[in-house]
């Protein structure tokens, strides 16, 4: 495990040989890994790696998998989340996600953000659910494009829009933390730049983590940056560090493009 | 524990959290209810009938002395079948009942103790075996011979003994008389061959599942002849050669609807083209199986359609890759990889054809009828038709032969759908 | 009659089989005396040329037994007749074994015309129900105005037996008929929709996988049981447990009542509207679930705000199926509802369905002229009407519902 030097911020999470096993099979191999308050970390790695699958691990998004299992300990803010007491609802409440795919559900733009809210009570009025539903929209870089038709459904959208609108969604829970599991990999390179400068902008709010499957996004966008290779965090640390002076020969072999 | 300042663990939002799962168990619960009341309502319809229909599968006899007489039978010793049939086999089996309880002398009293018997079925028994061996007359036979319905339900335990008398259908006089019968030994319950064997019969105690049982089979057949063969060339020409247009769309869509008509109006089909048009028998197999054919005809296309669909298109190409024309390798190859599960489909339509009633009830296949069918354009009756038939008696034994044809019934569905699931398990391929 | 048929099914086949191997051996000869090789050059294989001897005989003794029995010969002669054509037929066929004959083509032409006359019987079918209930219904129309039909608010279909007789000419109101239909197909549906659709939810998304490989089948036998044990069921153990019920609790019910058969037909409803929910909710992606999932919904939640919200219009699709079926259900009725066409809206009375009138008057012997007859032929079409556009609209939607998600 790279050293991490916590002076610059806060720690979120504290990994302590995290296993990820599908039915018996494992696929992660013990991690343990720490991650900051505040920023963005990316995971990277060749298909089948891992990644993913550890990304899961940090909402219990692996729970709804039937035969996934998880072992080891896994901390935020210093309070284990896989411990039996702790409400797996609670928790995705705090850590939001976006998928690989845009997701929107089958409702008006307006109800997809507004459908957290709900849930969690977040508002008591009409007025409170119409702001945070602005607000999110806003965060997300997609209130000017959509103000005029919220009650359209969220599924007519463009690729980008819905992956804006899926961000959207997350942010109106408000979230400590954003879990995105290769959210630019269904969009266009047009697309692709305005999520980065969202997910930038983001980044002075959230603790962001991002799975990606391009070295140069995680190069543009990242402070930090963890290589998984067959299950095993190989490398960890500052983003330029990995890409300029990688340590490890695997990481070195899969930036230069010789794997991967 | 670090301080926590996120909205979500805010006093009021676990609160709320709290509430929004026990919304979550209530939904869950919710859940398990609807399938307890459907495992319920199987649970209740079967042991409702298991409960009252099992008793049909034994019965109860009386073994009899029975002097068969000459001179009430054949005078003037001619010793022809056909005019001994004719003879009085009532007196004779009554005349043995006298002889058993001599001091019964009183008229209503000896009405009363011939009841015991099947007051049809005991004489019809020695007319056949006179009839058959007209030799036989003169001596004396031990035989048994069934009990009155009536009898049999006492002894079932269905007629409740501390009734006034007058409010049941066995007096106390006959509650004796069969008792010491029964102490006796001469009255036994034994194997109730005559509901398997038999025919339909206006005595509960006679009448048996075997006529419609042979009906069902021959209409079955029929059904079969049309349904899969049809089906199954319908379905490889809409999966392989119809082209893409309007006209075969509709045709899609017309069978789907066909499927989804009430089956009832497949017999008005029937009444209406087979019987009143054609001038096919009324009552027949023949009909009944071509209506149910019908009916079977949309189930069987889109099972096989199913199949079909699920071979992938590739074994097809490859054999037209070889040189192989488009029929030859449908046939050859695409056909014989959609077997099990066409099989399994057209069982499947099958099944439901057995259990179908209210068409057949459309082509007069609810005859009453105490002969056996020859064949498929004899009269008939199958066996769904025939427990609503004996389902308009409200007497005991008539629920009882009722519950214990669809025990039968059930079990024959039971046999035949678990046959077809067990071919597709043990054939089923996996792409 | 029987006999006959057999004969002559014998008669063809035989008549077939000796075409084919004929045939056959003709062309397998005519393959070696051309020469080594020669095989490739046929355009198809020797039991080609079988086959089709085989159908050209037998399609040429069929027509000959066709025109025998338009001529109205002996059946000794006609099946005579059948033997010469055929064997014409026969050898004209194998006379045209060659290498450019294309043997094939003829054969695969005549199967697919096969396969396409399978198709049409099935539009036949339909064609034939059209036609037996609408021209029927004509003649019934004929004698009862169709407004009196629609509007009537008395059935009372028994009809004169004696000219002379008064008041006794029938009343042809369907309006009582169509109130017991709907009285009790709503009560099935109240039934079997949320049992069914919880079934669906609870076995979609909380059953394990054994308890779902053990539960399923269960609730699939009650799809199994034949409609006329659910109709005897109703009447001896449901209509009296109802009526005990209603004893008790101070009022009476007859035993046979459109909550007796409402609630039996319901049951049997249950699995149907529990399968085809099934396929809807699980045709709802699993990624509207983890989006939901993920943003810290509950399972119940996500099912009645995202999955359900997702997949109603398939499940409107699937209740209307539901519907159809419960109308157009017949033994059940028959048995439990009872025969007096009231018109009312309570429950707890006997009422009458259009299938059960139809059943009372067509069952047994009857007249076809008379309008007690014709009128179950315009009750059949009503049913078949209404059936059909509730099955075509549950189509389209399950269709489009579809699409949304592929």
């Amino acid at each position: 495990m790279s050293k991490i030097d916590s002076e610059i911020s806060k720690i979120k999470f504290t990994c302590k040989d995290v296993r990820v096993a599908y039915s018996g099979k494992e696929a992660l191999h013990g991690i343990n890994m720490a991650i900051d308050d505040r920023g963005v970390t990316a995971f990277i790695g060749p298909s089948g790696c891992g990644k993913s699958s550890f990304l899961r691990v940090f909402n219990r998004m692996n729970d709804t998998i039937a035969g996934c299992t998880v072992t080891g300990e896994v901390y935020m803010d210093g309070q284990d989340i896989y411990a039996p007491s702790l409400d797996p609802v609670l928790l995705r409440a705090r850590v939001g996600m976006v998928f690989q795919k845009p997701n929107p559900f089958p409702k008006s733009i307006y109800d997809n953000v507004a459908y957290g809210p709900r849930i969690h009570g977040l508002a008591s009025n009409k007025a409170e659910l119409d702001h945070i539903v602005e607000k999110s929209l806003q965060r997300a870089g997609l209130w000017e494009e959509v103000k005029d038709r919220l009650k359209d459904s969220g599924t007519g959208l463009s690729g980008g829009q819905q992956q804006r609108l899926v961000i959207a969604r997350a942010i109106a829970v408000s979230p400590e933390v954003i879990l995105m599991d290769e959210p630019a990999s269904a969009l266009d390179p047009i697309a692709t730049a305005r999520l980065e400068e969202l997910i930038e902008e983001l980044s002075q709010k959230y603790c962001i983590v991002i799975v990606t499957h391009s070295m140069a996004q995680a190069a543009r966008i990242s402070q930090r940056t963890a290589f998984f290779h067959m299950g095993d965090l190989v490398e960890y640390g500052l983003t330029t560090n990995i890409f300029t002076n990688p340590a490890d020969p695997r990481t070195q072999d899969y930036i230069t493009g010789r794997t991967g | 524990m670090p301080e926590n300042n996120s909205i979500h663990a805010s006093e009021y939002a676990l609160k709320r959290l709290n509430k929004r799962h026990m919304r979550e168990r209530r939904f869950k619960m919710a859940g398990l209810g609807a399938i307890f009341v459907a495992v319920f309502a199987l649970i209740w319809l079967m042991s409702s009938i298991l409960g009252s229909g099992y008793k049909a599968f034994y019965t109860h006899s009386m073994t009899m002395d029975i002097e068969l007489t000459e001179s009430l039978l054949d005078p003037q010793k001619l010793r022809e079948p056909d005019k001994l049939r004719k003879g009085n086999f009532r007196l004779i089996i009554q005349n043995s009942l006298y002889a058993r309880f001599p001091d019964v002398t009183d008229r209503k009293a000896r009405r009363e103790l011939f009841d015991i018997v099947s007051s049809s079925g005991a004489p019809n028994l020695i007319r056949q075996m006179v009839y058959q061996n007209p030799d036989l007359v003169g001596q004396t036979l031990t035989i048994k011979v069934p009990t009155s319905d009536h009898v049999d339900q006492l002894l079932k335990g269905n007629i409740d003994r501390n009734v006034k008398e007058e409010r049941r259908k066995v007096s106390d006089r006959q509650i004796a008389w069969v008792d010491e019968l029964i102490a006796s030994g001469e009255i036994k319950a034994g194997f109730n061959t005559c509901f398997f064997f038999c025919a339909d019969s206006q005595d509960a105690e006679l009448a048996g599942i075997m006529g419609a049982f042979i009906g069902s089979l021959m209409t079955l057949f029929i059904t079969a002849l049309i349904a899969i063969p049809i089906g199954i060339g319908a379905a490889i020409w809409l999966d392989e050669f119809a082209p893409r247009n309007k006209l075969v769309d509709f045709i899609e869509i017309n069978i789907n609807n066909l499927a989804a008509v009430p089956s009832i109006i497949f017999g008005v089909l029937g009444l209406a083209i087979f019987i009143n048009f054609f001038g096919m028998p009324r009552s027949a197999p023949i009909v009944g199986g071509l209506v149910l054919g019908l009916r079977a005809l949309p189930t069987v296309i889109i099972a096989t359609r199913a199949t079909l669909m699920a071979v992938p298109q590739s074994i097809r190409d490859g054999a037209l890759s070889v040189g192989a024309s488009h029929i030859q390798a449908v046939f050859h190859h695409k056909l014989p990889q959609a077997g099990p599960g066409i099989l399994t489909g057209s069982i499947i339509a099958m099944a439901q054809a057995l259990g179908e009633t209210a068409p057949l009830l459309m082509v007069g296949m609810v005859a009453y009828l105490t002969e056996i069918p020859d064949g498929v354009t004899d009269p008939a009756t199958v066996l769904p038709v025939q427990i609503f038939i004996w389902a308009g008696n409200a007497e005991r034994a008539w629920i009882e032969k009722t519950s214990a044809a669809i025990i039968l019934l059930l079990l024959v569905l039971f046999l035949i759908n678990g046959f077809a699931i067990w071919l597709r398990n043990k054939l089923e391929k996996r792409w | 009659m029987l006999n006959s048929v057999f004969l002559l099914v014998l008669v063809l086949a035989a008549l077939m089989a000796a075409s084919f191997v004929f045939a056959r051996r003709k062309a397998k000869a005519t393959v070696v005396a051309a020469g080594e090789g020669a095989g490739l050059i046929f355009h198809s294989q020797p039991g080609y040329y079988g086959w089709l001897a085989g159908i050209v005989s037998g399609l040429a003794a069929l027509m000959a037994l066709v025109a025998g029995a338009n001529l109205s010969l002996n059946p000794w002669m006609t099946l005579t007749l059948m033997m010469v054509v055929g064997l014409a037929g026969s050898y004209f066929a194998a006379s045209r074994v060659s290498a450019e004959f294309r043997a094939r083509t003829y054969v695969e032409f005549f199967i697919k015309t096969l396969l396409v006359t399978c198709s049409l019987i099935a539009v036949f079918t339909t064609v034939g129900i059209i036609l037996s209930l609408v021209f029927e219904s004509f003649r019934f129309f004929q004698e009862v105005s169709f407004l009196d039909f629609l509007t009537g608010l008395q059935w009372s279909p028994q009809t004169a037996m004696r000219s002379d007789q008064v008041g006794q000419s029938g009343a042809f109101g369907a309006i009582p008929v169509f109130t017991g239909t709907f009285l009790i197909m709503a009560i099935a549906i109240v039934v079997a929709a949320p049992i069914g659709l919880l079934i669906a939810i609870y076995l979609s998304e909380y059953a394990e996988k054994r308890t779902r490989k053990i539960v399923k089948p269960v609730i699939e036998i009650l799809a199994g049981v034949p409609t006329v044990v659910y109709g005897f069921f109703a009447l001896m153990t449901v209509g009296p447990a109802i009526r005990a019920l209603a004893e008790t609790m101070g009022f009476s019910v007859p035993t046979q009542s459109a909550i007796t058969a409402g609630l039996v037909m319901g049951i049997m409803i249950i699995p149907f509207v529990s399968s085809l929910s099934d396929d809807v909710i699980n045709a709802v992606p699993q990624s509207m679930r983890d989006g939901s999932y993920a943003l810290g919904a509950t399972k119940s939640e996500t099912m009645t705000k995202v999955v359900f919200a997702g997949a109603l219009p398939g499940i409107i699709g699937a209740l209307l199926l539901a519907v159809s079926r419960a109308i157009g259900e017949t033994m059940i009725v028959v048995l439990a509802a009872g025969r007096a066409a009231n018109l009312t809206g309570n429950p707890f009375e006997a009422v009458t369905t259009v299938t059960v009138q139809i059943v009372a008057l067509l069952t047994g012997d009857q007249e076809f002229d008379s309008a007690k007859t014709l009128a179950a032929f315009a009750l059949g079409l009503m049913l078949f009407i209404i059936t059909l556009v509730l099955n075509f609209i549950a189509l389209i939607i399950v269709r489009r519902y579809r699409a949304r998600y592929e």
